[in-house]
């Protein structure tokens, strides 16, 4: 923010003319890479391909309805796994992801090297897709509901800890300290003076993650490891797409339901 | 009997908060500790009960050695010493009952506090502090749905449940309007006098300490600099403790108070300079 002096007396510019020039610059040469990978990307392309999409997409449609509709007998039993994977999945990560979390927020940690390995943990289970983890757990433990419980909480051990950490770091520490000037012991601390203040953030976490587990959860059975991906897999590899656009159907609707809860939930406890 | 001698606290950033103060509180006594920003009063009451540690010297409260005291035992101590905070600092989503019952903490064990099984001893107490700081329709509310004086008012049944032979008092009118600030002040001394509660309040408002305290402590920078009573403040010794102003204003209202009941216009007039 210069102030520059003039005859007139003084003048203020939001930037420097030097500051001015840099970003004109920077637009420059980010223009120039988007246009250089835009030539790489298309030489790449097989254009006919590209072209025929409509066509193709079209036939495609076309084979997909009308959805089988009778097909729904089959369909119900995975949904309801699917949706069990999901549930399921989010209480075991919540139930192990609540003390890692107090481990790795800065103010209720016992000491810098669990802090550590808290947040490794919290690192190592982030960076892993659950359907990455699906895949090693049908390996382990044989393909199976089960194999896509534990899929689905591994994967977000991460994701619920950090949130709950951050939610934990954040609280007003005032209120722990008034808490503490009483006698009260650590644990007691945590009870009466943390706790209290991150519960609605522990519950909109939990919403929120189980929303993300359904839509994670239908994938799952593409590794086989349960849920309505294994005949969503079955349908695409025997080209049955009137079933395949049913699955898709259900899947929505499932999706919906949980958006609709999640929301319902959230906003009766905020 | 409150000892505090040569306290010092040196902060991690340098900064010398406390430079050796020693102050004797005898049992029963209501103090202000009177002084501007930065000259170290929530140092120094936190020095006591350690929610800050002192560098050096002691605070000793009746027998007990508050700076030598382990954990375990620091904790034992702290329900000996209530405390009462600037913006209340009570739990914000917990009910005014569990908000008063947490003074109790020091007694009851984990899955007791979990459960919330306080036993039915403190519980009646809670009622009857309720009451008698005139909050009892209010005890199943949720703490943040009061308004500042009634919080203020919880917050002064959790120290007093605690059944401390001192309070810990940090600015406890800084959030509250000139009214509220009287009444709370004067609820505050009612009920030291009641139990014959030593008190060390610190407060910014020259006027309410004037009013209520029966012993000033003026701190500057860390150090003692007026220790005596109400009617001691002078210009002279205002200027010392927070530096050159015109401080006839603040006297006068006091006087006037003394003499006459022309205390309300005088607040205002205050809060208006202010």
């Amino acid at each position: 923010m210069p102030v520059l002096s003039a005859n007139q007396g003084q003048i203020w510019r939001r930037r420097t003319s030097r500051t001015q020039w840099a970003i004109w610059a920077s637009w420059l040469v980010g223009i120039a890479i988007v246009g250089y990978c835009w030539k790489l990307v298309s030489d790449r392309t097989v254009w006919f391909f590209v072209t025929d999409a409509g066509t193709q997409a079209a036939d495609l449609a076309s084979r997909m309805v009308p959805p089988k509709w009778s097909y729904m007998d089959v369909l119900w039993r995975p949904v309801w796994d699917t949706i069990n994977i999901a549930t399921l999945g989010t209480v075991l990560a919540l139930a192990m992801a609540f003390p890692i979390a107090f481990l790795a927020a800065r103010n209720t940690t016992p000491n810098s090297a669990v802090r550590a390995f808290a947040l490794f943990v919290i690192v190592s289970s982030r960076s892993i897709n659950s359907l990455i983890w699906a895949l090693m757990l049908v390996a382990i433990i044989g393909p199976g509901i089960f194999a896509g419980v534990l899929a689905i909480g591994l994967r977000s051990i991460g994701f619920c800890a950090k949130l709950l950490y951050e939610a934990i770091e954040e609280i007003d520490a005032k209120q722990v300290e008034a808490i503490e000037a009483t006698g009260a012991s650590g644990g007691q601390k945590l009870i009466f003076g943390v706790i209290p203040q991150i519960l609605p953030t522990f519950a909109g976490i939990s919403v929120f993650r189980w929303d993300i587990n359904i839509r994670e959860s239908t994938v799952l059975g593409l590794v086989g490891a349960g849920g309505i991906g294994i005949q969503l897999d079955a349908s695409i590899s025997t080209l049955a797409w009137t079933q395949v656009s049913l699955i898709l159907l259900v899947i929505l609707a499932t999706v919906v339901v949980s958006e609709w809860v999640s929301a319902k939930v959230r906003h009766a406890i905020i | 009997m409150l000892r505090l001698e040569a306290l010092h606290k040196r902060y991690r950033t340098g900064d010398q908060a406390l430079k050796g103060v020693s102050l004797e509180i005898p049992d029963g006594q209501v103090l202000a500790l009177i002084g501007p920003s930065g000259a170290g009063k929530s140092t120094l009451i936190r020095c006591i009960n350690r929610l800050v540690e002192p560098t050096s010297g002691s605070a000793t409260l009746g027998d007990t050695n508050l700076t030598s005291l382990s954990q375990g035992a620091l904790r034992a101590a702290r329900r000996r010493m209530g405390m009462i905070f600037q913006e209340y600092a009570l739990v914000e989503r917990l009910t005014v009952m569990e908000n008063v019952l947490s003074g109790r903490l020091g007694y009851v064990g984990f899955w007791q506090s979990w459960f919330r099984r306080f036993p039915a001893d403190d519980v009646q107490e809670a009622f009857r502090l309720l009451d008698r700081v005139g909050l009892m329709p209010m005890a199943d509310k949720r703490a943040d749905e009061l308004s500042g004086g009634q919080r203020q008012r919880v917050g002064i049944a959790r120290a007093l449940i605690q059944h401390p032979e001192l309070l810990l008092v940090d600015e406890p009118t800084a959030s509250l309007d000139p009214k509220t600030s009287r009444q709370i002040m004067r609820l505050i001394c009612e009920l030291c006098s009641e139990r014959g509660l030593a008190a060390i309040i610190n407060i910014h408002d020259v006027l309410l300490a004037q009013m209520f305290a029966e012993r000033i402590v003026g701190l500057r920078l860390g150090e003692v600099v007026y220790d005596g009573p109400p009617d001691g403040l002078t210009p002279e010794v205002l200027t010392d403790i927070y530096g050159e102003e015109d401080w006839e204003a603040t006297i006068e209202a006091v006087e006037e108070d003394e003499d006459g009941d022309a205390v309300e216009s005088a607040v205002v007039e205050k809060t208006g300079a202010a």
